[in-house]
């Protein structure tokens, strides 16, 4: 906190000069224009180019946003539970948030990534991180909800994550955090050469899209930070930006920044293939949660894992280290393959190495050393070339498929456009205020959509409304059509957003789905007709077996129901029209309402304590009559000899 | 609201058996009905659910709909099921419930009509007039469009012509 003060004093210290400077109004003329007002104007009923998925960053979330508007369309709940939505509350989405830990429900979402094929999107998936406890989640573009979590082991801090491969044929993870593999108890102070990175390559089934954790690759204890893939000529390899090659454990802030250069970890997983086909892995034991949510049966379920196959960094062709300054933190591909950028944090100048010359040192054995058996190539051996002084504080950059790269400075507050080739800084623009990531739909694929880039920036100030101490974050989206970048719009977003994917709409909107077929639902309880419902007693568990459709539920009578019961209500919505969602809730409910699409089934969980006739309704507003939509349940003391019954319009 | 609220306690303080307090609702509501509407008029006008009308082909896209003699058999059974599947809700066979019962339908309205309230009842509700007043004639309910195919409206309706009036 005291660091973000101080940060902060120092950027307004920096802005107050830049200021006197009087540069500002004009750079800033583009806001004011009113062309820009046009260019984001979406009018009522008509849709937006792009869709971007902006990373819901502390939230644990996903949000969904209309480009060029900045207008909010949905929130999917990913790692936290989202009473609106049920999620993580209902009984079928409960196992989502199991973890080796138990159940965990909140984490930290940070890079959403989007599945390609042929390095192009695809608009099938969207992968996302959870930093805290470490886990990937696939999101479904069809439906735009959480399908599956993947648990990671032999890790901490899942930062280096969740970019794909150029055919989605893995999703990656990476720790930020190194630790003892396999955990141990051991003094922190014997970190050097004990504690251990980790590099893991989730495979995607092309027909499905299941995950699976194929393999580890165990690194030296650096902070790997984050990652993209190879493409074109590329395509096989992986790139991790890495920091603290120092290996402090203590006072990173110092200790950590002490190497001129760390690395950026290039590693062949091709290679890593063979490997694993010629067994020379180890099998490591290990226990981490795989939660699956089923689209038939609406229902999750979450299995333990036993084992995990690793291989060690040191194997020779499997890992390369590129010496790149200072602390790096982003680490982008060009969408030819060519070039992979190192945004060096602590430095004012943009490292650019060439895949080419990367190849070439490989095979000349120009290495310079080696950490831990990898061999750490020469830095002017693989150094495509530098653009200079384009900052200060570089973070993360993106491409428009024109030649140029955008790159994000965090420290002088700015977006810089820069030449790929010649490195020449071409426009900056300044953002309000301290830049982290930004992003241009499909930036980091081989085909980028360069009409638009969205800065994502860490501080807000007052740039709106006030609200208290706590403001809104901050999204900007620039017009990069032209040669100069032009503001368009500020627009708030949720969490602290790390990263965002972009897509053209039209990649995603054919295959949206409006309905779950009731035919083709498979839910344990679910009462698809009005004939299976029933309300059947197992003991002190009560299962009902209700069903919804404008405006009434069946049965909306039950009596019999006794205090100490444990009553699942298994609610079907009936409905096979698009939008008409119900939603239900309990009184004294000790949990979330429902909010249940059509043919879908969803349960929640009611255990009455008190003796009494007590109401259920529909919380979502579904006809004219959705104030009739209502019902009672008879609570009756437990030593009540009262015989279930229930009704509808009897 | 105060006032509402008053007169609700006084009511509850007066309240016997609950018998009676359901009786003094009844005799009240029919007092008002006689004092303001003209039985004359009531007994003129026919209710929507009973109205026979068998030249409207209502709107919707289904303009022509050929009835064999012979009642399909086959047709007839997976319509049934179909009915049961997503309809059932509202609509019970030999009994208003949501909506109307589905017995002697055919004698009420045209096949096509039948097919373009299933397939498109948004429509219908809009721009056919028995659809419109059988909406208020119903309390509002909406018929729900079910997402069904014409094929499957097809059958429901070879299914309605099973049914006994």
């Amino acid at each position: 906190m005291k660091k973000i003060i101080y940060s902060s004093a120092v950027m307004l210290c920096s802005l107050i000069l830049f200021l006197s400077c009087g540069d500002r109004d004009s750079e800033n003329k583009g806001a004011l224009a009113s062309s820009a007002a046009e260019k984001v104007y979406v009018a009522p009923g008509e849709y937006d180019e792009f869709y971007a998925f902006i990373s819901g960053g502390f939230s644990g979330q996903l949000s969904v946003y209309g480009i060029p508007s900045g207008r909010l369309f949905k929130v999917i709940p990913v790692f936290s539970q989202d009473a609106e939505k049920a999620w993580g509350y209902n009984e079928e989405t409960k196992p989502m948030l199991q973890t080796s830990h138990g159940f965990v429900p909140w984490d930290d979402s940070h890079h959403p990534d989007i599945s390609q094929t042929n390095g192009e999107l695809d608009g099938r998936y969207v992968f996302i991180n959870g930093n805290n406890t470490p886990r990937i989640a696939k999101i479904d573009l069809s439906v735009f909800e959480t399908t599956e979590i993947i648990e990671i082991p032999n890790c901490a801090g899942n930062h280096s994550s969740a970019f794909v491969t150029e055919n989605t044929e893995y999703v990656v993870a990476g720790t930020r955090f190194s630790v003892p593999i396999p955990q141990a108890d051991i003094s922190i102070k014997d970190y050097k050469g004990n504690f251990k990175g980790s590099l893991s390559f989730i495979s995607v089934d092309p027909e499905d899209g299941g995950m699976d954790l194929s393999f580890q690759i165990l690194m030296p204890g650096f902070d790997y930070d984050l990652a993209h893939p190879g493409r074109g000529a590329s395509h096989g390899w992986m790139f991790f930006s890495t920091y603290n090659s120092e290996e402090a454990s203590t006072l990173l802030e110092v200790n950590a920044s002490q190497n001129d250069k760390d690395f950026i970890a290039a590693v062949n997983w091709k290679k890593a293939e063979e490997y694993i086909k010629e067994g020379k892995f180890t099998t490591m034991p290990a226990n981490y949660a795989h939660n699956v949510y089923d689209e038939h049966t609406h229902t999750a379920t979450s299995t333990m894992k036993k084992e995990v196959r690793v291989l060690d960094g040191s194997l020779p062709g499997l890992v390369y280290l590129l010496p790149t300054p200072k602390s790096p933190h982003g680490c982008d591909v060009d969408p030819t393959g060519e070039y992979i950028v190192g945004n060096g944090k602590l430095s004012a100048d943009l490292t650019v190495h060439s895949f080419k010359k990367m190849i070439s040192a490989i095979e000349n054995e120009q290495f310079d050393g080696e950490a831990y058996g990898i061999p750490i190539l020469k830095f002017e051996e693989v150094l495509a070339g530098t653009v200079k002084q384009a900052g200060l504080g570089p973070l993360h950059t993106e491409f428009d498929g024109k030649g140029n790269g955008y790159t994000t400075f965090f420290i002088s507050s700015e977006v810089v456009k820069w030449k790929v080739g010649s490195w020449e800084v071409l426009d900056r623009q300044p953002c309000y205020y301290s830049v982290g990531h930004l992003m241009i739909p499909g930036g980091n694929s081989r085909k980028p959509f360069g009409k638009y880039v969205v800065a994502m920036n860490k501080i807000t100030k007052d740039r709106y409304l006030p609200t208290g101490p706590e403001v809104t974050q901050s999204a900007q989206l620039y017009d990069i059509t032209g040669e100069k970048m032009e503001l368009l719009l500020d627009f708030p977003t949720i969490g602290e957003p790390h990263y965002a994917a972009g897509i053209p709409a039209e990649l995603i909107t054919e295959r949206s789905r409006k309905i779950f077929n009731l035919t083709e639902n498979k839910h344990k309880y679910a009462a698809t007709t009005d004939a299976d419902v029933k309300v059947v007693r197992d003991g002190k568990e009560v299962h009902v077996y209700m069903t919804m459709i404008r405006s009434h539920f069946n049965p909306d009578n039950i009596e019999g129901i006794k205090v100490g019961d444990k009553v699942y209500f298994h609610v079907t919505n009936l409905e096979q029209d698009y939008d008409v969602p119900h939603g239900i809730s309990m009184i004294g409910a000790n949990t979330s309402e429902l909010l249940i699409m059509p043919g879908q089934t969803e349960t929640f969980v009611w255990e009455p304590k008190q003796v009494g006739v007590w109401p259920f309704y529909c919380t979502d507003f579904c006809s004219a009559l959705h104030q009739e939509m209502q019902g009672y349940v008879r609570v009756s003391p437990e030593t009540s000899n009262l015989e279930l019954s229930w009704g509808l319009g009897d | 609201m105060g006032l509402l609220l008053v007169s609700l306690l006084l009511f509850a303080a007066c309240g016997g058996k609950t018998e009676e307090k359901k009786d003094g609702f009844n005799v009240e509501r029919q007092k008002q009905e006689s004092t303001t509407s003209n039985p004359e008029a009531e007994t003129d006008r026919v209710k929507a659910s009973e109205l026979v009308d068998l030249k409207n082909k209502g709107v919707g896209g289904i303009t022509k709909v050929e009835l064999p003699t012979e009642i399909d058999q086959a047709m007839a059974a997976e319509g049934e099921a179909i009915f049961k599947q997503y309809c059932m809700a509202c609509h019970r066979v030999g009994k208003k419930f949501i909506g109307p019962a589905p017995n002697g339908i055919l004698k009420r309205r045209s096949p096509e009509w039948i097919m373009n309230m299933i397939l498109h009842p948004e429509q219908m509700v809009k721009e056919d007039p028995i659809a419109k007043d059988l909406l208020i004639e119903f309390n509002g309910s909406p018929m729900a469009n079910q997402g069904l195919s014409e094929e499957q409206a097809r059958a429901i309706l070879e299914y309605f012509r099973t049914l006994e009036e």
